[in-house]
């Protein structure tokens, strides 16, 4: 840079005659003490710092280079397959070259930023200089979104409309876009700081009551949640010849297996591997259990249970019996009544298993005596 | 050695980095300086060169359009934007408390009322007018003109006049080497700003803006709105006035605006004036 900068200064003395300004004067001693200094340069400062260079960088014209070259190989390949050229798209060859390791450039090649400035070498974007130009632009709009709002507010609290009791936009269904996501989406780079302040801002836009008219705004940067309440398996509802709905369901608890079938328009009657439920749980808790999903719904009396179980013991039998009653139950009730299940937990299978004995110690937990010395 | 060799360096690059930004607009023969009065104030010009021959048609009729706001000393007529008036009215000339006044800035006060300092008002409208002439001529010119503020309260204002005149503004955080590291930072042949106007001279800490420092060493003029509790001295066009009321923001905002459009509106009518004189002989 000074090398060449001199180099110009010293064609721009030449061009014109003497320059009485002692600025220049001075130059011309100092570009020529400093161009004579530039020859006597050692070659190994002349090698390419190739670790300094940074991440290899792929101009706009090689990207360009290698979608047509990919598009040319996949018409080619359409061509052998005997498919159509036209219509042969990324999922057929997925299908039929499954060991393809590169996909479209678009996905190979990290997604870059075209260069900022035009020809008179003026950058496009007004905010071009901060450095982080998409996120601060983003914080400029959604400012501005937030002086829309008071605006609006002002206008309706002059009137004497405005109220505090407006439909809320509805943010339990979504998340904020995490901060990789959000990068994803600017194509830039953002500190944790920069994100936390887009949060923040996005909070206090959210605070304020007509909020809903940047709703659009607002869903852009959020993401919805999966449906927390994943479709249960629900039981099929039968009818036997009587006409009369029942419905067979299965449970697990420990190692104990149960199969349960819930017959409607019953008298609460119990039988367990062909025993009254009495005789086979003569402890009044494991009888609570079996009970507790009827007594959550309010369905006491209605239904007649037909049990078998197998494998465990006392408890984790009446655990497994209590599991099954719950799922046959499910093909009875509305999904709101279901949500209700789930929440407390009746549908949930405990996934606790007897530990098993390590070697070392005398049981799973239990260790041996520890002597200090 | 090698510290002094680094040094000079640097110096021939700065030296020559200067005669480059004259170069820019002027052609070679130009001195960098022209001479024009403002206010009654003469300022001198350097020797001036002979002129080379005249070579192409295109560069001739640049050179015309160049040269012709030289001529006069408002050419723009920004004198007529800045009345005093509306700087008072604009409540321009309210500094801060005596305890926070900067010795440099005692000449460009007026007085003091009750521990509060006022700003002179004939000194600002000559400042301002120093200003706003030279941001027009840096608009005519094409240059790239960075609006820097760091005071929250008008950084949304800033950033949409920015916006409306088609330059830039920088009203967030200012990263070490935005100025001074250009080439890293943007990337390189990165052309950096032709003249820097700062509408809040402190930062959110009220120290001096790192942008006013590296300005200088850039070579880049910069035009700042200094309060009496503000630095003045490495600015090229310092405007004492008070840069914490939101009316007098607008306002200088507002002036700004009007300059830099009409400017480009003025370079814009030159290009089609002298497109049309050039292809008009020919066509006969």
């Amino acid at each position: 840079m000074a090398a060449s900068c001199a180099r110009t200064v010293g064609s721009f003395l030449g061009k014109c005659g003497s320059c009485s300004s002692s600025i220049s004067a001075v130059t011309s001693q100092l570009s020529r003490q400093v161009l004579s200094r530039q020859i006597c340069v050692s070659s190994a400062l002349r090698r390419k710092n190739l670790a300094a260079a940074g991440p290899e960088k792929y101009t706009m014209e090689y990207i360009k280079k290698q979608v047509e070259e990919f598009d040319i190989g996949k018409r080619h390949l359409a061509n052998m397959m005997g498919e159509d050229p036209e219509n042969f798209t990324q999922e057929d060859i997925d299908v039929r070259v499954p060991c393809c390791l590169c996909g479209h450039p678009d996905q190979v090649f990290p997604k870059q930023r075209a260069i900022q400035w035009g020809e008179d070498r003026r950058p496009f974007h007004f905010l071009f200089y901060t450095g982080k130009q998409s996120y601060y632009t983003l914080m400029h709009e959604t400012f501005g979104k937030i002086l829309v709002i008071e605006k609006y507010q002002d206008r309706l609290r002059a009137k004497g409309l405005l109220t505090k009791d407006i439909k809320q936009i509805s943010l339990s269904a979504s998340r904020w876009l995490k901060k990789e996501e959000l990068e994803e989406l600017l194509v830039e780079n953002i500190s944790i700081q920069d994100y936390n302040r887009f949060i923040q801002l996005m909070e206090s836009l959210l605070s304020m009551p007509y909020c809903t008219i940047e709703e659009e705004f607002v869903l852009r940067y959020r993401q919805n949640l999966e449906a927390q309440s994943r479709k249960q398996a629900m039981p099929v509802l039968e009818r036997d010849e009587r006409g009369v709905a029942f419905s067979t369901a299965d449970g697990r608890r420990k190692t104990s297996d149960s199969t349960v079938t819930l017959r409607d328009c019953g008298s609460g009657r119990i039988t367990i591997n062909g025993r009254d439920y009495l005789q086979y749980f003569p402890v009044l808790q494991d009888r609570e259990q079996l009970m507790f999903p009827l007594q959550f719904m309010g369905m006491l009396g209605r239904f007649d249970l037909e049990c078998t179980v197998s494998g465990g013991g006392r408890s984790s039998q009446a655990g497994a019996l209590r599991l099954a009653i719950s799922r046959g139950l499910l093909s009875f009730l509305s999904d709101g009544e279901m949500e209700n299940m789930r929440q407390a937990g009746l549908l949930t299978p405990d996934p606790r298993v007897r530990e098993r004995k390590k070697p070392g110690q005398k049981k799973a937990r239990k260790k041996f005596t520890w002597k200090k010395r | 050695m090698r510290s002094r060799l680094t040094f000079r360096g640097t110096l021939a690059s700065m030296a020559a980095r200067a005669l480059m930004k004259g170069l820019l607009g002027l052609r070679p023969s130009r001195a960098v300086m022209v001479g024009y009065s403002v206010g009654g104030h003469h300022y001198s010009t350097a020797a001036s060169i002979k002129p080379p021959p005249p070579q192409i048609d295109d560069s001739n009729v640049t050179d015309k359009i160049l040269s012709l706001p030289l001529e006069k000393p408002d050419f723009f007529r920004v004198s007529e934007l800045v009345s005093l008036k509306e700087l008072f009215d604009a409540r321009v000339h309210l500094g801060h408390k005596k305890g926070c006044r900067h010795r440099l800035m005692e000449p460009y006060l007026y007085g003091c009322r009750l521990d509060h300092d006022i700003i002179d008002l004939d000194q600002t409208v000559e400042h301002l007018q120093l200003a706003l002439n030279f941001t027009a001529h840096i608009a005519y010119r094409g240059g790239i003109i960075l609006f820097v503020s760091r005071n929250r309260q008008f950084c949304h204002l800033v950033e949409n006049t920015a916006k409306d005149c088609g330059e830039y503004a920088h009203t967030r955080y200012w990263q070490g080497g935005l100025l001074t590291n250009g080439n890293i930072q943007y990337g390189p042949g990165v052309r950096l700003p032709d003249l820097i106007v700062f509408l809040s001279t402190l930062n959110s800490v009220f120290q001096q803006h790192v942008g006013i420092r590296d300005a200088a060493k850039m070579n880049i003029p910069s035009i700042g709105v200094v309060d009496s509790n503000c630095n003045p001295s490495l600015l090229t066009y310092p405007v004492p006035g008070n840069d914490d009321t939101p009316v007098a923001m607008e306002l200088y905002c507002r002036l700004f605006k009007m300059t830099i459009k009409r400017a480009k509106d003025k370079r814009k009518q030159m290009e089609l004036l002298q497109g049309l004189c050039s292809t008009g002989p020919d066509r006969l």
